[in-house]
């Protein structure tokens, strides 16, 4: 591919058009303090296989899955990509990232997200799903700016601090641009969110809670629920690692009214962060404050089943400055990814799939409690769960490194209060033979 | 759209500026739209309404009406509190395009008479649709 810059008798030319005499009159008006005087380090110009070569020798450095062996988890999860959704999903019918509103030429895709939503409040135990969010930081966001709409004169909300530390950063840029107030809970001995407060704080919109949370450790849903219930709140549950409701009951079931989380774990690969996916669901009753799009099934004419948008007066090209959210365009094609995803494994596989993690995570846990660590929260936990150590674990840590496993993130960096404390994760990917030197290193 | 001369304007009910209507029943008053109102907005799908016992000053917005073709919010024509609210349109909120004059929204306790010096009586509401 060639690169043509415009020679200087074009820019000549267009210069004499706009009355200028020198290309930097046009930025003239910029403050000199505000542009970079020297010289920029750029090299001299070379080869495309040439620069190819570098770029590609810089991605190298990176420590990616499978290539390395990540037990890491906070968020991102290394689980296993069947080559069938691979394959569809580069299928060129179905790569935009829109969800299209042209129900005429868009039939596939559409019925591809109405499925992808049905799954989706299937597995997340509640009645409506919406067509998807960017990822699971900004669904928590929305989820909470939904429960405060719902609650219209209260302007307060609650967050666990066991939430994960990038969502509830977000939650704050998106709640303090309106001059909502967000409160965070203290997370008690047992790794859990503690509720005790809930009745002193006026106004309360919503509390919001993520389980597994970011200790791993399996919040108390019903009970969560009936307390924040009792506190006139919207129980808003996030989550990010859906698996685990493959296992465990479903936010749904236990009393939540939104359900939000990140589906990354549903077929997309780590890719240094991104892209993810925002699943989002709630209750029936509230579905006319839903973010987002939602696809909905109906008959054409000739009484034939169709899927059109649905709902669409909630949103910004309708309802303006008044819709529920601006987000419109999401990520089509990774909730297509999800719904092939979670089809592809099923029901069963999706349940299977659980108990293999969580199996593997109890084999590394019991394997390095037996090897001196000792547990951080004493609290039943799916694939991620934090250890302390007595001895340094930095050091252990970089050993691993060298056979290449990338085990353990340092908690202190989100938590000071914890140190010498790890986050560790267990998916179906991690081999006997890797979790075996893990705790054979922290043995030396 | 309905002529001017073709809307179903009763005499003995109130009048704001915003379309609805108003009526006394004893110490409390009803509130609907009128049938210029139901008529500019087309068949109406989902009437969102408040709780009973929320408390609004006038002016506020206190429900949300959804027609196919456009959201339009409500904003209440007198302070008061919510006495009760029209259930019966949660299921069939078409009633508010068929009779909109029995199809009330919602019913509230006023807090303040003097606000009904601002309401319309149907000569000054025929007057502003007029204009």
């Amino acid at each position: 591919m060639r690169y043509l810059p415009h020679t200087d008798k074009e820019i000549e030319q267009m210069l004499s058009v706009t009355g200028h005499a020198h290309l930097e009159d046009l930025f003239s008006h910029i403050p000199d303090k505000c542009r970079y005087q020297g010289e920029l380090n750029i090299g001299s110009p070379i080869s495309e296989w040439a620069l190819t070569d570098y770029f590609k020798s810089l991605g190298e450095k990176n420590s990616v899955s499978s290539a390395k062996a990540v037990l890491l988890g906070a968020g991102s999860y290394s689980h296993f990509i069947p080559e069938i959704v691979s394959d569809l999903m580069s299928r060129s019918e179905f790569l935009t990232a829109y969800t299209p509103y042209q129900p005429e030429i868009s039939q596939g895709t559409l019925q591809g997200i109405f499925e992808y939503q049905t799954l989706t409040a299937r597995l997340l135990g509640m009645e409506v799903a919406n067509a998807s969010m960017y990822d699971g930081a900004s669904a928590l966001a929305e989820a909470l700016l939904m429960a405060i709409r719902i609650g219209r004169k209260k302007n307060t909300v609650a967050i666990s601090s066991s939430i994960h530390p990038h969502y509830r950063e977000v939650v704050k840029s998106y709640l303090q641009a309106e001059s909502f107030t967000v409160i965070e809970l203290k997370t008690d001995k047992k790794g859990r969110t503690d509720l005790s407060g809930l009745a002193d704080i006026d106004g309360l919109a919503a509390v919001a809670l993520q389980s597994p949370n970011f200790f791993g450790v399996i919040e108390e849903l019903q009970d969560a629920a009936t307390q924040i219930h009792d506190s006139k709140a919207l129980f808003v549950c996030c989550f990010s690692e859906p698996f685990s409701y493959g296992m465990l009951k479903s936010p749904g079931e236990s009393g939540a009214d939104i359900v939000c989380g990140e589906g990354q774990s549903f077929g997309m690969p780590q890719s240094f962060g991104g892209p993810g996916l925002g699943m989002f669901a709630s209750s029936k009753k509230y579905q006319r404050n839903l973010p987002g799009r939602l696809i909905g099934e109906t008959q054409d004419v000739d009484g034939r089943r169709g899927y059109v948008l649905t709902l669409s007066t909630r949103e910004q090209h309708i309802r303006r400055e008044k819709a529920t959210s601006n987000i419109c365009s999401n990520q089509g094609l990774c909730a297509l990814t999800a719904a092939a995803y979670m089809a592809t494994l099923g029901g069963t596989g999706i349940r299977e799939m659980a108990k293999l993690n969580f199996n593997k995570a109890e084999y590394l846990k019991n394997g390095l409690l037996a090897a001196g660590a000792n547990l951080l929260f004493d609290s039943p936990t799916f694939n991620e769960f934090t250890l302390s150590f007595d001895s340094d674990f930095s050091k252990t840590r970089s050993r691993l490194l060298e056979k290449g496993i990338i085990a353990g993130m340092e908690l202190s960096q989100f938590y000071p209060e914890y140190k010498d404390a790890y986050l560790f994760c267990v998916t179906e990917t991690a081999s006997k033979d890797t979790l075996d030197t893990v705790i054979q290193e922290v043995l030396l | 759209m309905k002529e001017l001369s073709e809307l179903d304007l009763p005499e003995n009910i109130f009048y704001s500026d915003d379309h609805e209507w108003v009526q006394k029943t004893g110490d409390t008053v009803r509130i609907g739209i009128s049938d210029y109102a139901q008529d500019q907005m087309g068949d109406i799908v989902f009437v969102e309404m408040p709780e009973v016992g929320e408390t609004f000053e006038k002016g506020d917005e206190f429900g949300t009406l959804e027609s196919v073709k456009a959201v339009s919010e409500m904003f209440i024509p007198l302070g008061g509190e919510v006495v009760a609210v029209n259930e019966a349109l949660d299921d069939a909120p078409e009633l508010v395009n068929s009779a909109p004059y029995s199809n009330w929204l919602v019913e509230i306790r006023p807090s303040n008479d003097s606000e009904f010096d601002d309401l319309l009586n149907r000569e000054q509401y025929l007057q502003l649709l007029q204009e």
